[in-house]
């Protein structure tokens, strides 16, 4: 080992600092993002409990649990082909990622499409932002702003889920990059799982 | 290819993943159930908030492998959101009085 080699490997030794946590910075990035999306949608959602407290006429407007069954099916569903892929990923077998991850896109779709059918269902009723047939116009108003952002992140993460699974296939990513996809997907669906009791539940016809 | 911490230390097939996932659809299930019974609302929200949690720690420790990451990492994606949380309702409480008693539009 000539003095050369000894310099650059002290210099490499000083350079090499284990990232915080012991995990990738993309990874850590990916975690402090959905911890600072958490607050928003936390916002938003102890924002909408507030209202509806506080105001005597809240509609209940959802008759059937039907479609917000399926979609709960849909998304639960998506984050498991997520996780397949990943395994797939991880396992090598390009192939087969590339068609779980497109099958996470293609679930994911299929709840947007869901979505839109039930607003434009809720809007045929007479609701819109502001005002609606059965009460306080402020339900429109919460109830578009806590889907539309949750629609939002499944929109984002399905045009993620493409542009990220074609890379993928053609080698410019790896499978550090569909887990950390894969974490943002998880997110969206245990939003779900708050978005869902607070917003349609609880305003159910009974 | 690169295989981070967490995927060497993960364990379990993907029948590990499918029991969650079928845990997952229980417990949505059973919000739906709760959603039916005749309760009182603020028993019903807590309820509901209580499986709905259960269902995130699930998805959190299982689905995004935070159980598999080091327990420091795990302790700071817990504490620094439940503290954030926490401190939110400080302020929430506040709202919710102006909102109900204090604000000129409540009257």
């Amino acid at each position: 080992m000539n003095q050369a080699d000894l310099t650059m490997g002290a210099h490499s030794t000083g350079l090499t600092i284990e990232p915080p946590f012991s995990i990738p910075t993309k990874k850590l990035a990916m975690w402090l993002f959905i911890i600072a999306d958490t607050m928003t949608f936390a916002a938003c959602l102890v924002a909408y409990g507030f209202l509806r407290n506080g105001t005597a006429d809240w509609p209940r407007p959802f008759h059937s649990i039907t479609n917000v069954a399926l979609m709960t099916v849909i998304l639960l569903t998506s984050s498991l082909t997520m996780l397949i892929g990943l395994r797939e990923a991880r396992a090598g077998d390009k192939a087969k990622a590339f068609r779980w991850i497109m099958m996470t896109a293609a679930l994911g779709i299929l709840f947007a499409l869901l979505h839109i059918r039930e607003w434009l269902g809720l809007i045929g009723e007479g609701m819109t932002m502001f005002k609606n047939p059965w009460g306080t116009g402020l339900f429109g108003a919460s109830f578009f702003s806590i889907t539309g952002l949750h629609l939002t992140h499944v929109t984002c993460g399905i045009i993620a889920l493409i542009a990220v699974g074609l890379r993928y296939r053609t080698g410019r990513y790896n499978a550090d990059d569909i887990e950390v996809l894969g974490l943002y997907w998880h997110f969206v669906d245990l939003v779900w799982m708050f978005v869902v009791p607070l917003v349609y539940l609880l305003n159910l016809t009974h | 290819m690169t295989a981070t911490p967490a995927a060497k230390r993960e364990s379990g097939g993907i029948g590990k993943d499918v029991l969650v996932y079928i845990c997952l659809l229980a417990l949505a299930g059973l919000q739906f159930v709760i959603a039916y019974q005749k309760i009182d609302p603020a028993q019903m929200l807590t309820r509901m908030l209580i499986v709905a949690c259960v269902e995130a720690g699930l998805a959190e420790l299982f689905f995004m492998h935070l159980w598999s990451e080091k327990r420091a990492f795990l302790c700071f994606v817990v504490i620094f959101t439940v503290s954030v949380l926490l401190g939110m309702q400080y302020g929430w409480t506040d709202s919710f009085r102006m909102l109900v008693g204090a604000a000129p539009y409540s009257r």
